[in-house]
């Protein structure tokens, strides 16, 4: 029964970790349409960004953390406008061919200026704190990702549905023409999206280098996961994108219980169960 | 008529003495090059393959690396387990990735556009996940093909390397042919009303998901091939090499969209222009990808058509021509409308 609450346990904070590397993407991908396929780029980006302002100390603060993510806004606000608005398109080539030249660009430029050694980022009181509590234990950090997730997981989908953005941007997402006929600027609308997306994906990259070693070609292999919880959840809902994180953070741990070899497969695997049983995905707020 | 007839008779010339000319290549050139000259030749074929699922068929994948990896396993299956001779081999792998394409078209073909892409991208995840965790075929160390089956394709290297190079262009013939006629066919017609106008084209009568399955598979089953001979060409493959993102689809999609994307030249030109920035920056390494990333962008950004597009704007030459009569009736001035089609 241990052994039984232990992988739940587990696969849930696995599922945390999966939700923050996802939600920017969520509203990236799942609200303006745009495959990202720099997203997990990106969050290094953020990494850098903390060691450049640390002096290359992997010794952080939160201050300087929050600082990062913040400063994120304004990056995010002009690569809509300056690029990625101009390759918004139903067909997905120009934005997977940019964003796909973009990730290249980027990791390349990790590898130019930082070299390729791992990094990580350390908060002592942060890093090294367990919680447990009777037969399962786990890290604090873990607790907090977990707990960073669901909040922001409540926050994106506060603002997208009962804020006058978010209903800019719902709109924006089904019919930017008619948008621009109400006297509105959608590529302004996409930039501030991008700008809150851009903080989230910050956030995402910083809390996974505290978690574990990055280096500067750890980016895509965060990517699909982040895709396939955003695609099974529904494109266009931030619950969805936790929920499918969850399933596959349980499915890995679960797989991964059987045998370790099969831990990514068994979160494929339900990917494609899923996409069999509900092509549109589990909470599906955008009409395809 | 009359024009296009003659620009198709020319178009034939010219791709008989440039496929003569390459054939003879490995007369001249020492081995190192004709070893250069089969990975040219490779890359080539996934690109016209690349560009005929995404240029043609409107299907953007980013998972062709899990038909040159399962392309790639079948084929060391075929030579090393069954001691098929090795062109019997390529086809091996060619029906392997044939039938794992089947497999995954009925999850695939339910979702759209940049869906479509993520869920291909799964579709190679998973085939080198089940590689990898498969000991019979070395699992993560991979496998590689004997000295003595090597042997058996050709006595000395030199040889075994011509082997490949002609195999290599044999492939591309084919694919080159293949994509050919399918253009000129009322397949490729619907192709080409798919990819501007699906609902268009579905209205009028095409039935766009059969046709996308049918290029989908089709080019599977080629790419597999391709596989088989990036075996060949390496002897020895990893799951992570043989289903490489980098190498087998991400390199693909730049010079299919630099040198033209839905357009016959566009690979060529792009494999030229790619290989040539190689041997240029060869020595810049991390650079030289970047500039390839910024290359890539700028060309989606202010030339979509890729350098290809871009020239027939400029001259309306066609190397290869694909277009239909009417279009070469259209140009032309003081056009007199059939009798008989008047009177109806």
């Amino acid at each position: 029964m241990s052994t039984l609450a232990d992988i739940l346990v587990q696969g849930v904070l696995l599922g945390g970790l999966y939700t923050i590397s996802a939600l920017g993407l969520s509203l990236v991908f799942g609200v303006m349409r745009l495959v990202n396929l720099s997203h997990g780029d990106l969050m290094i980006a953020a990494v850098y960004l903390a060691l450049a302002f640390s002096f290359g100390s992997p010794e952080v603060n939160a201050v300087l953390l929050i600082l990062v993510a913040v400063a994120f806004a304004p990056i995010g606000y002009a690569l809509q406008r300056l690029l990625l608005n101009q390759v918004l398109d139903p067909d997905p080539l120009r934005p997977l061919l940019v964003t796909f030249g973009l990730s290249i660009v980027l990791q390349n430029l990790f590898l130019l200026s930082f070299s390729a050694d791992t990094q990580r980022l350390r908060i002592d009181a942060l890093t090294e704190a367990v919680v447990s509590s009777g037969a399962v234990s786990f890290g604090a950090l873990d607790a907090l990702i977990l707990v960073t997730a669901i909040g922001l997981a409540f926050g994106l989908q506060t603002i997208f549905f009962h804020t006058k953005l978010g209903r800019r941007l719902r709109a924006a997402s089904d019919d930017s023409s008619t948008l621009g006929l109400m006297g509105l600027n959608w590529r302004h609308v996409f930039g501030l999206a991008s700008a809150i997306a851009f903080v989230v994906i910050a956030i995402a990259g910083l809390l996974l280098a505290l978690r574990s070693n990055v280096d500067p070609f750890s980016g895509p292999s965060r990517l699909l996961v982040a895709f396939e919880a955003v695609i099974i959840g529904g494109l266009g809902s931030f619950w969805g994108t936790l929920l499918g994180a969850m399933l596959i953070g349980i499915a890995q741990v679960v797989a991964g219980t059987i045998d370790p070899g099969w831990q990514s497969l068994g979160g494929h695997l339900v990917f494609l169960v899923i996409l069999a049983l509900r092509p549109q995905g589990l909470m599906p707020r955008v009409a395809q | 008529m009359s024009i296009d007839l003659k620009m198709t008779v020319s178009g034939c010339i010219r791709v008989l003495v440039a496929v003569t000319a390459i054939a003879s290549l490995p007369f001249v050139l020492a081995t190192a090059n004709i070893r250069l000259g089969t990975e040219i030749l490779i890359l080539l074929n996934l690109a016209m393959l690349w560009n005929l699922l995404a240029g043609y068929a409107g299907l953007v994948s980013v998972g062709q690396q899990a038909f040159v990896g399962l392309g790639a396993y079948a084929t060391w299956m075929a030579l090393v387990w069954f001691g098929f001779p090795f062109w019997i081999a390529v086809a091996a792998g060619a029906l392997a990735a044939g039938l794992a394409a089947s497999a995954f078209a009925p999850f695939l073909f339910r979702l759209q556009g940049a869906t479509f892409a993520i869920g291909t991208w799964v579709m190679a995840e998973i085939s080198l996940l089940v590689i990898a965790n498969t000991s019979a075929v070395g699992g993560g160390a991979g496998v590689s093909v004997p000295a003595r089956i090597a042997r058996e394709i050709a006595p000395d290297r030199a040889g075994r390397e011509s082997a490949i190079f002609w195999t290599a262009l044999m492939v591309a013939l084919v694919v080159l042919l293949s994509s050919y006629l399918l253009m000129r066919s009322r397949w490729g017609l619907a192709l080409t009303a798919m990819r501007d106008e699906p609902t268009a084209s579905e209205a009028v009568g095409i039935n766009t998901r059969q046709v996308a399955v049918s290029i989908f598979l089709a080019v599977a089953v080629l790419t597999g091939a391709v596989g088989g001979l990036i075996l060949l060409a390496k002897l020895r493959i990893t799951p992570d090499s043989a289903f490489s993102l980098f190498d087998w689809t991400a390199y693909t999609i730049f010079i299919v969209v630099i040198g033209g994307i839905g357009r016959l030249e566009g690979p060529i030109i792009g494999t030229a222009v790619f290989f040539t920035l190689r041997v240029l920056l060869a020595d810049f390494g991390p650079v030289y990808l970047i500039i390839l990333g910024v290359l890539g962008i700028a060309v989606m950004l202010f030339a979509p058509k890729g350098i290809w597009g871009a020239v027939q704007t400029r001259t309306a030459f066609s190397a290869l021509p694909v277009n239909w009569p009417f279009r070469s009736i259209a140009i032309q001035p003081n056009l007199k409308i059939p009798a008989e089609e008047t009177k109806q």
